[in-house]
């Protein structure tokens, strides 16, 4: 974790002079020169933390989340009866439960994840170009690139800055609740979920800065990127169910093309990256869910139910981990094809 | 060569079918001051942008301090300083601030950059405002922030397209001053680009015309006159006192033909006009000493001898209202 050490250092110094100014800044004069990489690093995590959209952002995920944790801690008695297998994992439910009047933590941070990924984003580029300050920077010796990588690493780490912050807030709570410790599994669990929250509203930012590379108006590429989410999550799933109706076997149709329907069902499915994100997530954290696509009896046959031991459940979220990680790729492929060589006026 | 700061040889850009340069080929030498002139749209940011390697030349060569920007943009960036039309700034941080983080993005630690900012931020005259967020400034402080800026890196040439542009004319003499007092002082070689031909002519040691991605004339303002107004680059204007009383009239008639006869006889002189006492000679050489020989030893006193010198006023009416001449 050398990165997160690093990362840690120049945010905590970009809070600090955020906090308290330039006088503070007199005093913290090095003979180093930093890079100029983390020169932009630093500014850009300065102007986030300054602004108000990262303020309103971080209320409202707070917000929320404390709400699911209130209504998951309140049911958590009622849970602890039940003698099921699952009771096992009872740290994580405080992640999962709720009661049905608040979604729980994580289908929440699954929904707010693209909204914070876009709004971190969606004026990278264009707005430095619409203040007549990108011509500016790009007039200084410094690689192109770095514009989109600065921009990139400074969203991703406030974003992993958020989450993990508020993992650990969730878990802290919970063992003031409860009153039992996390086991070390239910702790790893918990820290790959995070780790895996971050890829996902990494590829919402990524998108995001796309879209601001491609659009002069921030208006559009905000709402380009709230369109692909809206698609995402309410059209898609309704076009697969209309296409998937028409090659509904019957009743009484072989196993085989049942079985190839469901999965034909799944892997369109998949093309989505919130239903990525929720299957690798529901995976991590209940380590009873054993498959993620649909399996033929004789796949099912022997076996024992239980949970599953955590490298199992990694195994098995792996297909999504990479195509989360793929698909974030391609959109920072394309955002460099676009800006690298594109001439770049004054306003 | 080797004082060839910028050296453009037919270069060309072209947007679609549009030709926006065409086949440029311009040299700075060390130290001078180049004044691009030329009406909007005829590509001059265009140009600039291809020097800072912001946009990719379709064919031709372009080199600053011997790079070529097309290849190695960085490097260039490190020697050449280049202030946008419109510049901008991070509103919401104060003319230090700004001036610190480009001294930073050049590789600077915090101590260099904050004297750096400060001894430059007194230097264009904002000493006083460095510590005012940018969004407050007023369009002459930008400019001159935008100045500070570009020299934030010690650069050996600074390019200024369009440095001018609204800014009251107090402000426009006091930015032009400093561009000057720059350039001698340190040696910076300076690119200026604006469609004002008296900024242009106040400060630069060579003016460039350049019309529709064109370079029509280069050269100082005189021998730009020279080439532009090859036959008639001299102008004078004489003015005789006929002596005598209104009887002998007719006389005087025939004394001005022969006058005018006598000047159009003098080497250079191209062209005589008479209107009444008044001559309008043109000429291809300074001939305003023999025109007055001339009329003093006729018999026919001289008034009035004025030589009307072509400003770039006249350059550029002649280039840009008056259409284009044939080349």
């Amino acid at each position: 974790m050398n990165k997160t050490a690093q990362e840690n250092q120049f945010f905590g110094g970009a809070i600090w002079r955020t906090l308290f100014g330039s006088a503070t800044l007199e005093k913290e004069k090095s003979d180093k020169a930093i890079s100029p990489f983390r020169a932009m690093v630093q500014k850009e995590i300065a102007d986030h933390i300054r602004s108000w959209r990262v303020i309103i952002l971080m209320g409202i995920i707070v917000l929320t989340c404390v709400g699911s944790l209130y209504t998951a801690l309140t049911n958590l008695d009622k849970l602890a009866d039940q003698k099921n297998i699952e009771n096992a994992f009872f740290f994580l439910k405080i992640f999962t439960v709720s009661d049905g009047t608040l979604p729980s933590f994580f289908v929440f941070v699954g929904f707010l994840g693209p909204l914070m990924g876009i709004s971190l984003g969606f004026d990278a580029v264009n707005s430095e170009q619409n203040k007549g300050t990108l011509s500016r920077v790009l007039a200084q010796p410094v690689p192109r690139d770095y514009i989109l990588n600065a921009k990139f690493a400074a969203s991703t780490i406030i974003v992993s800055v958020l989450f993990f912050a508020l993992s650990f807030l969730v878990m802290g709570a919970g063992l003031i609740a409860v009153g039992i410790p996390p086991t070390a599994e239910e702790f790893l669990r918990i820290i790959f979920y995070t780790l895996l929250s971050v890829v996902y509203v990494a590829f919402w930012l990524n998108l995001s800065i796309l879209f601001s590379v491609r659009f002069k108006q921030t208006a559009t590429s905000a709402l380009a990127g709230i369109a692909v989410w809206l698609f995402f999550t309410v059209f898609y799933p309704l076009i697969v169910n209309i296409v998937t109706k028409a090659f509904k076997p019957s009743q009484y149709a072989s196993e085989v093309s049942i079985y190839l329907y469901e999965k034909l069902k799944f892997s369109l499915m998949q093309v989505m990256p919130n239903e990525l994100f929720s299957e690798a997530t529901s995976t991590l954290l209940t380590p009873s869910m054993r498959n993620l696509g649909p399996l033929t009896m004789e796949q099912l046959h022997g076996t024992i139910p239980g949970p599953l031991p955590l490298g199992q459940s990694l195994l098995l979220v792996w297909p999504q981990l990479t195509g989360l990680i793929g698909v974030t790729i391609l959109c920072f492929l394309v955002s460099y094809y676009l800006f690298m060589r594109r001439e770049i006026r004054s306003r | 060569m080797g004082n060839h700061v910028i050296e453009i040889s037919d270069l060309t850009k072209k947007y679609g079918s549009y030709t926006a340069v065409d086949k440029l080929n311009l040299t700075l030498e060390k130290g001078e001051i180049f004044g691009l002139l030329g009406p909007n749209g005829a590509g001059k940011s265009t140009t600039i942008l291809m020097l800072m390697g912001l946009s990719e030349p379709h064919s031709g060569k372009v080199q600053v301090c011997g790079i070529n920007p097309e290849r190695q943009p960085i490097e260039v960036k490190k020697k050449v300083g280049y202030l946008p039309e419109d510049i901008g700034f991070y509103e919401d941080l104060t003319g230090l601030e700004n001036l610190v983080y480009t001294a930073r993005l050049n590789g600077m630690s915090d101590e260099k950059a904050y004297e750096k900012a400060t001894s430059l931020l007194a230097r264009v005259g904002l000493a006083h405002e460095g510590d005012k967020k940018t969004g407050k400034y007023s369009r002459g402080m930008r400019q001159r922030l935008g100045l500070a800026d570009v020299l934030v890196k010690t650069p050996e040439v600074i390019i200024l397209d369009e440095p001018t542009l609204s800014i009251d004319p107090a402000g426009v003499k006091d930015f032009l001053e400093l561009i000057v007092q720059l350039s001698r002082e340190e040696g910076i070689t300076v690119l200026f680009s604006s469609h004002h031909l008296h900024q242009v002519q106040q400060v630069c040691d060579r003016v460039g015309i350049f019309v529709k991605g064109k370079l029509l004339a280069q050269g100082n303002v005189n021998s730009l006159a020279k080439q532009l107004f090859s036959t008639s680059a001299y102008t004078i204007e004489a003015e005789i006192a006929p002596n005598g009383s209104q009887e002998n009239l007719g006389t005087g008639d025939s004394q001005i033909q022969d006058l005018t006869n006598q000047i159009k006889s003098i080497n250079g002189v191209e062209e005589v006009k008479s209107n009444g006492n008044k001559y309008i000679i043109e000429g291809n050489d300074d001939v305003s000493t023999e025109v007055a020989k001339t009329i003093v030893g006729s018999s026919l006193g001289l008034s009035m001898l004025r030589r009307k010198e072509y400003g770039l006023d006249d350059i550029y009416y002649r280039y840009f209202e008056g259409g284009n001449p044939d080349e």
